[in-house]
């Protein structure tokens, strides 16, 4: 208890210069935009320029090149090794000798706390809005692709990770950047690696943080009505603080409790709806299908849909930004590539079932305006999204679309909301720093200060309407993934070996299943 | 090694006390006898943890082994052989009942000996607490000290 009112204490403190701050909050959100948009635009717009010609931005075709090419690469490994993989997250590879170690079935729930939230109610809606049902198997391609990405960073992120002598266990894409570079005698694996942590304390602040907040603070306005986001901002950062500052173990482990629980929920939901309108589900595919490759009359028609499917399926899995290699590599196994063979179940779950879902609720509810005659969608009067019932998009259009099967489901919704984004901000505290740590070095006082700078910029993120900052931190978090791609072509040489090596001792039975 | 061995579940409480109480009266009256004292640190591969709780898993799992052994295991066994019994001492993780029977097999123990644990919570009352779980599924004997 005391320990818990320090924490507190020390979070009011530390939110008491924001308050005063607050009193000029228009003029002062709109200089900090004016900074951040002529400061930081030339880099958005670079991440997300357009390939010459085209309403294609490059960073997509990018993901999608790289996630391919591992997939040819690597043999269709989500194929091949899917089985394998739930044999190894049921346990039957675990030897019983390791219990009380880190499990495959840790690891993976780990990384998917921090991947399954947003990307998967919001951006989905925003992908169909815009993209319409046609986006759905865009996203689905994307999502099979990015497991192949999945699995060679989560390999390396484990084979590179550091043991330390006080016996914790870390790693990430910065130290198979520097050892792998190394071992395969390439210059510039240090510089890549510096590089890449910045991306990541900026994407850690960013999507990480404040879209976050900003979007659990809208979520919450939508039910409470409209007030301060400093409210929310405050609160958010005082538990978000408690955890990672005090240590208050107990609110993350709720939390990590609490989050899967919702998952299901929410995919039992969907699943529900689904099937009381059961009639449905082959029009709803024949429109993903038919959508794929007509756009029926979407904005931007096929490549319209083509667009939104992967940029939100990347959005979401975060397949290549090389996030996952952080989260899978404390796992406890003497293969690494076991751990990319897990790692395939992330996109998985994440994109080919939770997103599929929202689309097809949002498919199905019927809240996406169709023209009866033609059989195509009506644009909104901008020309920029399909019309809804209600007007309503993101998250307020999965909201829409699931009050049309339960009608007390947008609360449902709003609590899962609010707690996946406080599960991806503690997800994205520690990759923050871990970079953090690789750049400024280990210890106390060091992490203290990125930890502060986190709960900070928690309340930026749901107080203030940046614009420019939120594209920004959009921007950095796929900026991470030109670093970590680039580094993965260099080293998917030593995954190809240590996977070959893996798979044929599991045939020659020198690896064998324990019995437990 | 001896003929017969006799697993006993220890956790540090008065119950676990009482079992180990009952397997040296037992030991004696079989003369030949190993008693496998096993202290189970509860935990589940199957539960959720943050990235941090994994980093340091490792190392909690070592303190956790050492405060097992300095705590509750090592002063029992010293105390038992100097009362003469032929004792070996485990620490395990995981679920007490699956471990205790795994135990049992492993030595080829002839029965497993735990003390009572009243039915705490909910969830045990529902599934059953551990000395249930594993009267009802273990391979060998158990005896349950109230």
């Amino acid at each position: 208890m005391k320990r818990f009112l320090t924490a507190g204490l020390a979070a009011t403190a530390l939110s008491l210069p924001t308050l005063a701050a607050a009193q000029e909050a228009v003029s002062f959100d709109q200089r900090v935009n004016d900074v951040f948009a002529s400061s930081t635009g030339w880099f958005v717009n670079l991440i997300f320029m357009n390939l010459p010609g085209t309403n294609f931005p490059w960073i997509v075709l990018w993901l999608v090149v790289a996630a391919s090419i591992f997939t040819i690469y690597f043999g269709f490994i989500q194929i091949k090794a899917f089985g394998h993989a739930i044999s190894l997250v049921k346990g039957d590879y675990s030897d019983p000798n390791d219990a009380g170690e880190v499990s495959h079935f840790q690891a993976l729930t780990t990384a998917l706390s921090g991947t399954v939230g947003l990307g998967n109610i919001a951006g989905v809606a925003v992908a169909v809005g815009i993209g319409g049902p046609g986006a759905t198997f865009w996203m689905i391609l994307a999502g099979l692709l990015g497991m192949a990405s999945k699995f060679t960073e989560c390999t390396l992120g484990v084979k590179y990770r550091n043991e330390y002598a006080d016996g914790t266990v870390s790693g990430g894409p910065m130290y198979y950047m520097t050892k792998g570079f190394k071992e395969r005698g390439l210059p510039g694996g240090k510089v890549l690696a510096v590089i890449f942590a910045i991306f990541t304390i900026g994407g850690a602040l960013g999507g990480g943080n404040m879209f976050q907040a900003n979007q659990a603070h809208e979520q919450i306005t939508q039910i409470t009505g409209d007030f301060s986001g400093l409210i929310t901002g405050v609160i958010f950062a005082a538990v978000v603080f408690a955890v990672i500052v005090g240590g208050i173990k107990s609110i993350a482990s709720v939390t990590e409790k609490v989050v899967p629980f919702m998952g299901i929920l929410y995919v039992l939901a969907a699943l529900v709806i689904l099937i009381m309108n059961a009639d449905q589900i082959g029009w709803a595919f024949g429109q993903i299908f038919a959508g794929a490759f007509t756009g029926l009359g979407v904005a931007g028609g096929f490549v319209g849909a083509l667009i939104q499917g992967f940029k939100r399926a990347a959005f979401s899995n975060e397949a290549g930004v090389g996030s996952a290699a952080i989260a899978h590599s404390a796992v406890k196994t003497k293969e690494p590539v076991t751990e990319g063979v897990v790692s395939l179940l992330e996109p998985f779950i994440d994109t080919v079932v939770i997103c599929t879902m929202t689309a097809l609720v949002i498919t199905i509810s019927g809240v996406l305006v169709m023209d009866p005659a033609t059989g195509n969608f009506v644009l909104n009067e901008a020309g920029t999204a399909i019309q809804t019932i209600d007007g309503s998009s993101g998250v307020s259009l999965t909201s829409a679309a699931f009050a049309s099967g339960f009608s007390w489901f947008p609360y449902v919704l709003a609590v899962a909301v609010i707690l996946f984004a406080f599960s991806t901000m503690i997800s994205w505290s520690y990759y923050g720093l871990k970079a953090w740590t690789y750049l400024f070095g280990e210890g106390k006082t060091t992490e203290l200060i990125f930890k502060l700078i986190f709960c900070f910029f928690i309340i930026v993120g749901a107080a203030a309407q940046l614009g420019a900052v939120i594209d920004f931190s959009d921007a950095m978090i796929f900026a991470m993934a030109v670093v970590n791609i680039t580094a993965l072509y260099f080293l998917m040489p030593i995954v190809k070996r240590e996977m070959n090596s893996y798979f044929k001792r599991i045939k020659s039975g020198e690896i064998v299943k324990h019995s437990h | 090694m001896s003929k017969t061995t006799i697993v006993v579940g220890l956790d540090g409480s008065e119950a676990g006390a009482r079992a180990l109480a009952f397997a040296k009266d037992q030991a004696k009256g079989i003369g030949d006898c190993t008693i496998a004292i096993c202290y189970v640190i509860e935990w589940s591969p199957f539960s959720f943890q943050t990235a941090e709780e994994n980093e340091e898993r490792h190392k909690r799992r070592n303190e956790e082994l050492n405060l097992a052994h300095s705590r509750v295991l090592d002063p029992a066994i010293e105390t038992a052989k100097s009362e003469g019994f032929d004792v070996l001492g485990i620490v395990r993780h995981g679920d007490a009942a699956d471990i205790l029977d795994a135990v049992a097999k492993q030595q080829g123990a002839s029965q497993i000996v735990v003390g009572r644990v009243g039915a705490r919570g909910l969830k045990e009352r529902v599934f059953g607490g551990v000395t249930g779980r594993l009267a009802a599924s273990a391979s060998v004997p158990v005896t349950i000290i109230p």
